[in-house]
């Protein structure tokens, strides 16, 4: 189980590569990387703003629910902070499973929570002044389908 | 001495991140409550606590949550990560 809160960028690559080398007992790794959209080309830039200390636990936590859940070999979460340019990855998630369908529900079952339970905020900033991103009831709503 | 932080829009409105606050506050409510009735920038902050979060020592936690023991309270909005 891995945890990294990071300003800097991430290679998705490298981290595919190195994620679960030299085990045996994989039989499926899915990714899920996370981008800064820009739906109205106006976006100079979106700040991501985090709790540290509580962001790490908190992540833990999420992965630790979701390995007492289904059987993964080995779970990795990057979620950057600060300043980041439309375009730009924000996370990444990888699951590795024997099986593909637990590797799928578990790495969708990080992303819901990581959106709803993990100390981040969003705020979008444009020409004309800077906006804190409003949480969804969609968001909140997905929780309950686990 | 209890230390308080803020985050987001709530840091916004009351102007720090963190700071050290002297109470008496059996609950989080009874902290908000305290804080309300000092300056106009915490009731703009608290005005819902609906829209609100509170962590305890770094720990998802209720409004009605007690104080005992606690070192550390954040409020913030709900969060957007991922």
């Amino acid at each position: 189980m891995g945890v990294r809160v990071q300003q800097a960028p991430f290679d998705i690559g490298a981290e595919l590569a190195g994620f679960a080398a030299g085990r045996t007992d994989v039989g499926a790794v899915v990714s899920f990387t996370g981008i800064v959209r820009d739906d109205t080309n106006s976006l100079r830039h979106m700040v991501i703003e985090h709790y540290p200390g509580m962001t790490e636990k908190a992540i833990a936590g999420i992965e630790a629910k979701a390995v007492a859940r289904w059987h993964l070999s080995e779970s990795l979460v990057i979620h950057r902070h600060g300043p980041l340019a439309p375009g730009e990855q924000i996370m990444m998630v990888a699951t590795a499973a024997p099986h593909r369908a637990d590797a799928f529900a578990a790495a969708e079952f990080l992303m819901d929570y990581l959106k709803s339970r993990a100390p981040f905020w969003k705020q979008e900033v444009r020409a004309d002044g800077a906006e804190w991103v409003a949480a969804r009831d969609e968001d909140e709503d997905a929780l309950k389908r686990w | 001495m209890i230390d308080v932080m803020y985050f987001a829009w709530v840091r916004e409105r009351i102007g720090v991140p963190k700071e050290q606050i002297e109470t008496g506050a059996v609950t989080v409510a009874d902290l908000v409550a305290e804080l309300r009735a000092r300056e106009d920038r915490y009731a703009a902050a608290f005005a819902d606590i609906s829209a609100l979060r509170v962590a305890l020592d770094q720990e998802l936690a209720d409004f009605d949550a007690p104080l005992a023991g606690v070192r550390e309270v954040a409020f913030f909005p709900p969060m957007t990560g991922g």
